[in-house]
């Protein structure tokens, strides 16, 4: 973990919550000490169109962007965006869109979507608790923190 | 202790002048330099303003360096082409208090209307010019900028590009530092550019140029680092960080002290690698420099000059191929659920205007299904467009549309201008309240200012009456009449202007009863599907279904439809 670089693609359509959940997981690689980068590719996003976050941490970061087949997560908010991005995942790369659907019959309120998919991804991460929660508090501005919190919980510890 | 933040290029930046001792920032927001302006507005110490349009915001600017403190300018690239009248003379006048400009390119166009690129315009207006590669070297070079425009008494440019502006990193921040204000003191050589003494500006000028040009050569800002000879590269802004990752054993000639170029590190450089390369985003601006000094070095494709680069299109450069383009599969962005524009597009749609577009997320009128707005070139051109278009075409048949922000941006000149010059039709102002597509930041006619306190507010209709305008009628994006008031105005024979009043629903979350679809009604139809709405969809049967928790309940829908499957919930 400590000299190789942790490539994480976050991936959907505007107003998922998909540049806050990249921030939450930058936040969190930042509080551990790690060097990070995190950089989006939208356009006119707040109105729907497609949006990709690229996070990098940890080893000598240079570009902001994952390249194509280097990334060691996707995690996807719409599954036409993991069809449209699947090729940036790298050969043992994980994707999490069986994530997705679990995030879905999970959370009644599709808010916290997000908060449920970091928390699944925070199982293959090596980032303390102490900096995914601080990093979720200061990610959601201070909104909605216990109910965050317990989303984030339920989908970290379920296998 | 330390204080470590995420902060992005454009965060970085304003973080950095706010430590050098930022006193005064003035800007208009545009993707990707709007967060530098917001994150300066939160800072008490910093005077800092949303100005009308880019060419106030450098004159504010400029003007507070020359009343003695350190000021900053921000926008994006198309921006400057709005100050360029202040920009290019303020090469002559100098500053006072140091004086920092910043603009953000954008390529590959996330949201612009050209990929024009500013380093030929630090060249151009003879201004010095810094590149970061990232938010850490934004930060820095933010700082060290006021201090750079103080020692050669210039403006100095700050070139970012988007990826620089928006993406973020760990920068560890300090305290910031005050500086004295510097005194005014009256000196006509200097500040009054009038021919006498701008020609001996320009004399000053060209000898300050080739002192900037040893300061650059000087400067750690453009280093070399050795590594194998084989490949050397050249790179400037993010374009180094793309050469690193893709070629780590390479040597490279980081700039980073743009302009004026260091032509002793440029020539030592060469001498050391056997193949010489640029990896620069759009114009081939230090390949041509490079070639000027006589030193051979491998060309981009035309190809490259468009779009932005990443690791795998320098690699394709290096290996000496075209770029070639893939078609985008991306998902088009869409007015929000009950946006009040869609309303306006869908009444002009039925009574088939040509309308006269400008800048702003009613844009989008132009894109499938609507396709009811007809030319977009920059801020206020609708207006003034207008003018000669309904002349020539009709003044029944054309209609110009601009939103609130856009309209005090560079719509009122261009109303006095289609009144004084005989103008008939439409003109129709939407007014949401708020500058949406940036990110809803306040403009004069909200009455509120950059730091969210209450101001003087600008009366539209009462500017649009004293700008010459025969007929000012306001009415609400939702009203039944719309389309028959449009209808109305365009037939007049006078100048008209409708003010479309409805707040944006980013701010305004009201949510209305969502109509009722009656499927037993439905002839699958398609009709509201043309009112291009992301509540409404086809889904794989062909059925028509209405998503109610996206709904607001705007209704648009309700009038597309002649078979009464959807009707408005009473």
């Amino acid at each position: 973990m400590e000299n190789k670089t942790t490539n994480i693609l976050f991936c959907g359509t505007g107003g998922q919550g998909v540049l806050t959940a990249s921030e939450i997981a930058a936040l969190a690689a930042m509080y551990d000490g790690h060097h990070t980068k995190k950089s989006e590719v939208h356009g006119m996003a707040q109105r729907g169109g497609s949006v990709e976050s690229h996070v990098r941490f940890g080893g000598k970061i240079a570009s902001p962007l994952i390249e194509a087949g280097q990334a060691d997560f996707l995690v996807p908010f719409y599954k036409d965006e993991h069809d449209r991005l699947i090729s940036y995942l790298s050969k043992d790369g994980k994707d999490l869109i069986a994530d997705l659907e679990a995030a879905h019959s999970a959370c009644e309120n599709k808010k916290f979507v997000n908060t449920y998919m970091l928390g699944r991804l925070s199982k293959y991460l090596n980032l303390s608790k102490e900096s995914w929660l601080k990093a979720l508090e200061v990610g959601f501005k201070g909104r909605f923190v216990e109910e965050n919190r317990k989303v984030f919980l339920e989908a970290a510890e379920r296998d | 202790m330390k204080t470590t933040l995420l902060l992005s290029g454009d965060e970085a930046i304003a973080r950095g002048a706010y430590e050098a001792g930022l006193k005064s920032a003035a800007a208009y927001p545009g993707t990707p330099s709007t967060e530098i302006l917001e994150y300066l507005a939160a800072f008490p110490e910093v005077d800092a303003k949303w100005s009308v349009n880019e060419k106030t915001a450098y004159e504010v600017a400029l003007g507070a360096s020359i009343a003695g403190v350190r000021s900053m300018y921000s926008s994006k690239h198309v921006g400057l082409n709005v100050a360029m009248d202040p920009l290019m003379t303020s090469a002559y006048t100098g500053v006072n208090g140091g004086f920092v400009v910043v603009v953000a390119d954008d390529p590959q166009m996330a949201s612009s209307q050209n990929e024009q690129d500013t380093r030929l315009i630090a060249k151009f207006s003879k201004l010095p010019m810094l590149e970061p590669a990232s938010p850490r070297e934004a930060y820095e070079m933010a700082k060290i900028a006021f201090d750079i425009s103080e020692k050669f008494d210039a403006p100095v440019i700050i070139r970012i590009t988007t990826r620089v502006a928006h993406t973020k990193e760990d920068v560890e921040i300090g305290e910031r530092n005050e500086v004295p204000d510097k005194p005014f003191v009256p000196n006509a050589a200097k500040y009054v550019m009038v021919p006498g003494f701008a020609y001996k500006k320009h004399i000053a000028l060209e000898a300050k140029l080739l002192e900037m040009a040893r300061y650059s050569d000087e400067s750690p800002l453009n280093s070399i680092e050795m590594n194998g000879k084989s490949i050397g590269i050249i790179a400037d802004g993010v374009s180094y960080l793309y050469a690193k990752e893709a070629f780590p054993n390479a040597s490279i000639l980081k700039i980073g002290f743009a302009y004026p170029f260091p032509d002793e590190k440029i020539k030592k450089f060469a001498k050391e690698v056997k193949d010489l390369y640029v990896i620069e985003e759009l114009e081939p601006f230090i390949e041509e420099h490079v070639k000027q000094l006589g030193i051979p070095v491998k060309a981009k494709d035309i190809s490259y000059r468009i779009g932005e680069l990443n690791p795998t299109l320098v690699k394709e450069i290096i290996e000496n191929k075209k770029k070639i383009e893939k078609p985008s599969t991306a998902r088009k962005p869409v007015l929000c659920p009950g946006c009040p524009h869609r309303a306006v597009f869908y009444a002009l749609k039925k009574l088939k205007a040509i309308v006269s577009g400008d800048i702003g997320c009613y844009t989008l009128g132009a894109l499938k299904p609507l396709e009811t707005l007809h030319t977009t070139v920059c801020m206020g051109a609708s207006v003034t467009m207008f003018e000669s278009m309904s002349k020539i075409l009709g003044h029944n048949k054309v209609v110009g549309i601009i939103g609130d922000s856009t309209f005090v941006h560079s719509g009122i000149e261009g109303l006095v201008d289609a009144a004084y010059n005989g103008a008939k039709g439409l003109i129709i102002i939407l007014d949401n309240a708020t500058t949406a597509m940036t990110g809803s930041q306040p403009n004069p006619s909200t009455g509120v200012n950059a730091k969210g306190e209450k101001t003087k507010k600008l009366i539209l209709e009462d500017i649009c009456k004293a700008s010459g305008a025969d007929i000012v009628e306001t009415i609400d994006a939702f009203a039944d009449n719309l389309q028959d008031k449009i209808k109305e105005l365009m037939n007049k024979d006078a100048l008209s202007v409708l003010i479309v009043r409805y707040p944006c629903r980013i701010i305004y979350k009201q949510k209305d009863p969502v109509p009722v679809f009656e499927s037993s009604n439905c002839k699958k139809c398609g009709a509201c599907l043309t009112v291009d709405c992301p509540a409404i969809h086809k889904d794989e049967n062909g059925n028509i279904v209405l998503e109610e928790y996206l709904c607001v309940g705007c209704n648009v829908c309700v009038s597309a439809c002649k078979f009464g499957a959807l009707k408005r919930k009473e």
